[in-house]
């Protein structure tokens, strides 16, 4: 077969060659999202924002709606159920930045929810030493101490890769729980009461953000979960997406092409974190009260299962499940205490029959890809994707 | 079939180049850019210096010595285990050096992170295919193109003039490497979905993103049948007439002789030979170490 003199070419190299092309017949991911994925892919610019407006009007109306067989009442109130699942859904924006876009394994993403949360006690709850501020204003500090500690726990075990980062992350979590309890200024099981809260009165006297009164914290958690998709969606479609995208691919390759891989997985890092700690602080401020209780390592991983359920690497799937995990055990109290079971069951089951979750959307890296694509589709007429190898005037000579 | 990508179907193969140069002629101007190499068409743009590379007790590559000419199509042959990978590694970074340096336009890379010899202007493709499987063709080639680009991640938050321009530009420049490489068909395709030669093409168009001043081929032609084979040789020349300086690791002797301008055989990690194909081709040293005997040839 080979005309070569000399020796052949590696015995791996057909191998390999045949297994890609195997690969590389086209075929359908499946899944009864599918034909809407693509329904919805084919849809011009304009009319997927029409869409997105019209989905993003149903979710400000939600806690107002209180649709019959959905709402969580009576076991739960319905807007402070609403406000849990923007809570969850933020935070797994952020997880799904670390995880599912860089490919970083976190297991103690609690702890920065654990920082945002107690940068904001302490900064407004009159149980604090410290100097107090505006309850708005600890939102970018939350940001920003958060931020912080995602590049102290960065930059030294960043150098680690898949199981071990994921057993220093799990520790990381762990160290800042213990340090909750032991830390005599952070006041352990006791806590932080009467946390502030935007500013605001209603007509009868009472502050519009009261700690009972879910709907205005769930408005005020939307608008910031848009804004942070907007600015994630930036990020994705650039140079820093790319770059996190490639080293979630292989690593060692992504750096040879000259992305210089440590920086964006500390970045990574520092962003997730600093979403993190955003929830955190605005979960602190609706709750009105922190202490060491909430920020176990179970916490860590409910938020990691709802990256996993809804789809790693998608960040309108991640929305989704952070929204699932918060919804389920609110609406049926009942189940509530077994919670982790049927999250593990259901997990086992995604990781069967759809193992790149509930939505399994990729990434669109390129921020003018449409255009450049479109004119390729244009060109061909059909877009076929060739059957074989034949390459150009291979076929020909 | 896809012959759009290669300009006319000729007859022969010979019609069949020169029709390909001259299409990729228009081309190869928006792929490549003015690069600014210090070192003139002809001078030594890399000098490997006394490379030895050591791994525990075994000595991969001794005392090894070459240069790469700017301009010029070098190949590395030598018989699986003589250590021309790990020469590649080494000279990209991947391994540091026992002893010995590598000078990239008189500037030693040695200590130097990877990421930092890429954007030096040295890059390189794998042995074994390492593409971004889940991006799409365009996309691999653009983290390629990155490597140049100067976007901070605040000015990608925040999509500052310089992320837009920067956008635009990659999409050209990416669209018109893929061209030259022959698979702008597929910009949309998965990297995965793409079939073998097309994703050594792509290895290669993201390589050359990067703008290099000396491009590494670790066997492109690995798994290839003699038209494409073929084709490929025509490639190589064609990115060695844009101006790029290209070493090339190759198992197989046609190709190698029939592209190369200079050969150096590597054999047990030591230097063989370092001189033109049609002299390497009557070295009686080379010929007992590689060529010469069949019965070797699988190893």
């Amino acid at each position: 077969m080979s005309m070569s003199e000399g020796p052949k070419v590696l015995p791996g190299a057909e191998t390999e060659k045949e297994a890609i092309d195997v690969e590389a017949r086209p075929k359908r991911s499946g899944g009864f999202f599918q034909p809407l994925t693509d329904r919805w892919n084919g849809l011009p610019r304009q009319v997927q924002w029409l869409w997105l407006v019209v989905v993003v009007v149903i979710a400000y109306l939600l806690p107002i709606l209180d649709i019959p067989i959905v709402t969580t009442q009576p076991g739960n109130d319905w807007a402070l159920a609403c406000f849990s699942m923007a809570s969850y859904a933020l935070i797994a924006v952020g997880l799904n930045v670390v995880v599912g876009f860089a490919g970083l394994l976190d297991l103690g993403y609690v702890a920065f929810f654990a920082v945002g949360s107690y940068t904001a006690a302490l900064l407004t709850s009159p149980d604090s030493p410290f100097v107090h501020i505006p309850y708005l204003w600890t939102i970018p500090v939350a940001m920003a101490v958060t931020m912080f500690f995602g590049v102290v726990l960065g930059v030294p075990t960043l150098r680690l890769r898949g199981d071990y980062l994921a057993i220093v992350t799990l520790g990381f979590g762990e160290i800042v729980r213990i340090l909750a309890t032991i830390i005599p200024a952070l006041k352990g099981q006791v806590g932080f009461q009467n946390i502030g809260r935007p500013p605001g009165t209603a007509a009868d006297g009472e502050p519009i953000f009261a700690n009972s009164n879910g709907t205005p914290w769930y408005w005020l958690t939307l608008t910031i979960i848009i804004i942070v998709l907007l600015l994630v969606g930036n990020l994705e479609r650039s140079r820093v997406g790319r770059a996190w995208i490639a080293i979630r691919e292989d690593e060692d390759a992504a750096e040879i092409m000259g992305v210089p891989t440590f920086k964006y997985k500390v970045w990574a890092f520092a962003i997730g974190a600093s979403i993190g700690g955003l929830s955190g602080a605005l979960f602190a401020g609706q709750v009105g009260f922190v202490n060491n209780q909430k920020f176990d390592v179970q916490t860590s991983i409910l938020f990691l299962a709802a990256v996993v359920l809804g789809g790693a690497g998608n960040k309108v799937g991640a929305l989704l499940g952070g929204v699932i995990v918060a919804y389920i055990p609110l609406r049926f109290t009942a189940i509530a205490n077994y919670k982790y079971l049927i999250f593990g069951i259901a997990l086992v089951l995604i990781m069967i029959f759809r193992s790149k979750g509930l939505l399994p959307a990729r990434q669109r890296l390129l921020a003018y890809g449409r255009t450049a694509y479109r004119r390729v589709t244009s060109k061909q007429g059909h877009a076929a994707p060739p059957a074989a190898t034949d390459a150009g005037k291979g076929a020909a000579s | 079939m896809s012959s759009e990508t290669f300009g006319s179907p000729g007859t022969g193969t010979a019609i069949d180049h020169a029709a390909e140069l001259e299409v990729d002629a228009a081309v190869a101007a928006a792929a490549a850019p003015d690069r600014d190499i210090a070192v003139e068409v002809g001078d030594n743009i890399v000098e490997v210096k006394n490379l030895t590379v050591k791994f525990g007790g075994l000595v991969a590559l001794d005392d090894v010595s070459f240069t790469i000419k700017r301009g010029e199509i070098l190949g590395l042959i030598g018989p699986n285990g003589a250590g021309k990978t790990t020469a590649f590694n080494a000279m990209t970074g991947v391994y540091k050096p026992t002893s010995g340096d590598v000078l990239l336009e008189g500037k030693s890379i040695k200590g130097r992170k990877q990421h930092a010899i890429t954007r030096l202007g040295l890059a390189r493709t794998f042995q074994n295919i390492r593409l971004f499987g889940e991006m799409t063709a365009l996309e691999n080639v653009v983290v390629g193109l990155d490597a140049r680009h100067r976007t901070s991640v605040v000015g990608a938050l925040l999509r500052l003039p310089r992320h837009i321009r920067e956008e635009k530009t990659a999409i050209d420049r990416g669209m018109a490497l893929l061209e030259f490489v022959g698979i702008a068909s597929q910009a949309g395709v998965l990297a995965r979905h793409l079939p073998y030669g097309y994703q050594r093409r792509l290895e290669i168009a993201r390589a050359l993103a990067t703008d290099p001043k000396v491009l590494c081929l670790d066997e492109p032609a690995a798994g290839f049948n003699p038209a494409e084979k073929e084709e490929l040789m025509a490639l190589i020349r064609t990115i060695r007439a844009d101006g790029y300086t290209v070493l090339l690791i190759e198992h197989d002797m046609k190709l190698v002789m029939g592209v190369t301008d200079r050969i150096v055989v590597l054999e047990f990690g030591r230097k063989l030979a370092d001189d033109t194909p049609t002299v390497i081709r009557n070295d009686p040293r080379v010929i007992a170490a590689y060529l010469g005997e069949p019965e070797d040839d699988v190893a």
